[in-house]
């Protein structure tokens, strides 16, 4: 599905990520860890296509994706969410939706206006689906500024669903959040390896890592350390010692 | 009479400049080249019809066309930039249309008067509404035609995903982008119509002025366009409206009794609203308590 291969981005002299290569396979819940400063955000912002590449490609089901600016890499099936919850806080919740399920291109056929000026009964009842998914069915037309924090970030989800993504980089998706809502989050993570969309997961909560991931690369000052499924990893002695055991 | 209908004439034109702002604030950009596309549909209207002999309605829409083709062609360097860059990149702009017809002259005879735009003397005897007869409230109420069909549009543009797209891009690019969207393709969008906007207006005034010259388009003019977005706020379009009434109508004429000390209060005013109020007078929440006081209800949410 996805492919790292030497990947490498230079922020002046500092290599943020240093020849990282991964292969994410189709339908698997991928985990990417490390410790802070490590290069995961950078990784996913370089997948995502806000930075660009130093060395190495970045291949989509085998296409490299070059400098495909990011509303094409959507459209090409990567969505995410980012780390900082940001969501457009001055629309409303159905507004938030509306802006990202109609910005793919299957509604492109409808014609100019009805992409652009109305939305077909499909696209509405699509969306509807996804506030029910995010339990914010009755909070249509709140401001989404306005909502709880454990709101926002279903909301965020809800909005990189509602595109339609055939691959899903979520940044950070447990942070700040209470072991409920841990436990909640990793719910919905396997329904959606479950509809068939393939998951980047980058976190810090290990409870949820651990329990969730098919497999888990490790990445210490932009180097990948180790590889493998979630027990492997937790039994690795290098992993042990740059993260796991000193946190 | 003609004093009212002649200032309903200023406010309306001065509504049709903030409204070309608003669509770009919506998106985030503080742009000063609306005096710049104002200009530009102010003297290709004023030429269409005084050396070409066009009745106003072609030439009025010929003026918007050009003034939005060129908002288009600097929509994408001026893209390159943003925040102050833009600010600086667009004054230059404007500044370029307005030596660009600082210099123009181009004098023909109609009619055995020598007629067009003549450099630093300013283009005299846009005479079209009176040489064919116009009385004052038919002008008034052509004026008034065009900000309401205007105001019509963005407010339900404002309604649609389309509002709510450049409302999006306005507020985070980067989530924008992240959720499909072109960002060239939506400010460029954005700057077109604001710059189509900005010529309407910018041909209304030539014919109600019947003079113009270089010194009508300086940056004061630019600044007045993003005042009227900025004190008015981006809630819609009746903001920007309500701003130009203020300004025009009690500020300017109101106070014109205190001569050029009103100008100071301008300034004032401008501080104190980004101070007290960031997002407008008639921001977000403010709009919401005036919704909840006359108890309108919102039923339809889904074109938003």
């Amino acid at each position: 599905m996805l492919e790292l291969r030497d990947l490498s981005k230079n922020f002046g002299g500092v290599r943020a990520v240093d020849k990282l290569t991964v292969t994410i396979e189709k339908g698997e819940i991928f985990g990417l860890i490390g410790p802070n400063g490590s290069g995961k955000s950078t990784a996913v912002n370089l997948i995502c296509g806000v930075f660009s590449v130093s060395e190495g490609a970045i291949l989509l089901n085998g296409k490299d994706l070059g400098t495909m600016p990011p509303h094409r890499r959507l459209r090409a099936g990567i969505a995410r969410t980012f780390q900082n919850i940001r969501l457009f806080g001055e629309l409303t919740v159905w507004q938030n939706l509306s802006v990202a399920r109609n910005s793919i291109e299957d509604v492109a056929g409808q014609g100019f206006l009805s992409r652009w000026f109305g939305s077909t009964n499909r696209v509405r009842e699509e969306i509807d689906e996804m506030l029910e998914f995010a339990g914010l069915a009755d909070k249509v037309d709140e401001l989404a500024a306005n909502l709880a924090f454990g709101e926002q970030r279903r909301l965020e989800l809800a909005r990189a669903l509602a595109t339609k993504p055939k691959m899903l980089l979520l940044d950070e998706p447990a942070a700040g959040m209470n072991l409920e809502e841990v436990k909640d989050l990793d719910g919905r993570i396997r329904k959606l390896r479950d509809s068939g969309i393939t998951v980047l997961l980058v976190e810090h909560v290990m409870e949820l890592v651990m329990g969730v991931a098919d497999r888990i690369a490790v990445l210490n000052f932009g180097q990948k350390i180790a590889e493998g499924s979630p027990i492997a990893i937790q039994n690795d002695p290098a992993v042990q010692e740059v993260y796991l055991g000193k946190s | 009479m003609d004093y009212y209908l002649g200032l309903a004439q200023t406010i309306g034109i001065h509504t049709l400049l903030g409204l070309s702002a608003y669509v770009l604030m919506l998106t985030g950009q503080l742009s000063l080249a609306q005096a710049g596309f104002f200009a530009i549909g102010a003297y290709t209207a004023g030429i269409l019809t005084v050396l070409f002999q066009w009745t106003i309605l072609p030439a009025l829409v010929a003026g918007a066309l050009v003034a939005g083709f060129f908002a288009f062609l600097i929509g994408f360097p001026a893209l390159r930039v943003r925040g102050l860059m833009l600010v600086v990149a667009t004054i230059a702009f404007s500044e370029f249309v307005r030596l660009f017809f600082f210099n123009l002259s181009w004098r023909e005879t109609i009619d055995n008067v020598e007629v067009g735009p003549d450099s630093t003397q300013g283009f005299r005897e846009i005479r079209f509404f009176s040489a064919n007869g116009w009385e004052v409230w038919e002008v008034t109420l052509f004026v008034w035609f065009f900000v309401i069909a205007v105001m019509a549009g963005l407010w339900w543009m404002d309604r649609s995903r389309a509002g709510a797209v450049l409302r999006a891009v306005g507020e985070d690019e980067l989530a924008a982008q992240s959720v499909g969207l072109n960002l060239t393709a939506v400010k460029v969008a954005a700057m077109t119509v604001g710059g189509v906007i900005a010529g309407i207006g910018g041909a209304l005034y030539a014919h109600t002025a019947t003079y113009i010259d270089h010194l009508t388009f300086t940056v004061l003019l630019a600044t007045f366009a993003i005042a009227y977005p900025i004190l008015g706020g981006l809630s819609s379009v009746f903001g920007t409206l309500a701003a130009v009434v203020f300004i025009q109508g009690i500020l300017i004429e109101g106070l014109r009794f205190l001569g050029d000390w009103r100008n100071v209060l301008f300034g004032l005013l401008i501080i104190l609203v980004m101070n007290l109020k960031p997002r407008g007078i008639f921001d977000a929440r403010t709009a919401l308590l005036i919704k909840r006081i006359f108890a309108v209800h919102r039923g339809n949410r889904g074109d938003a």
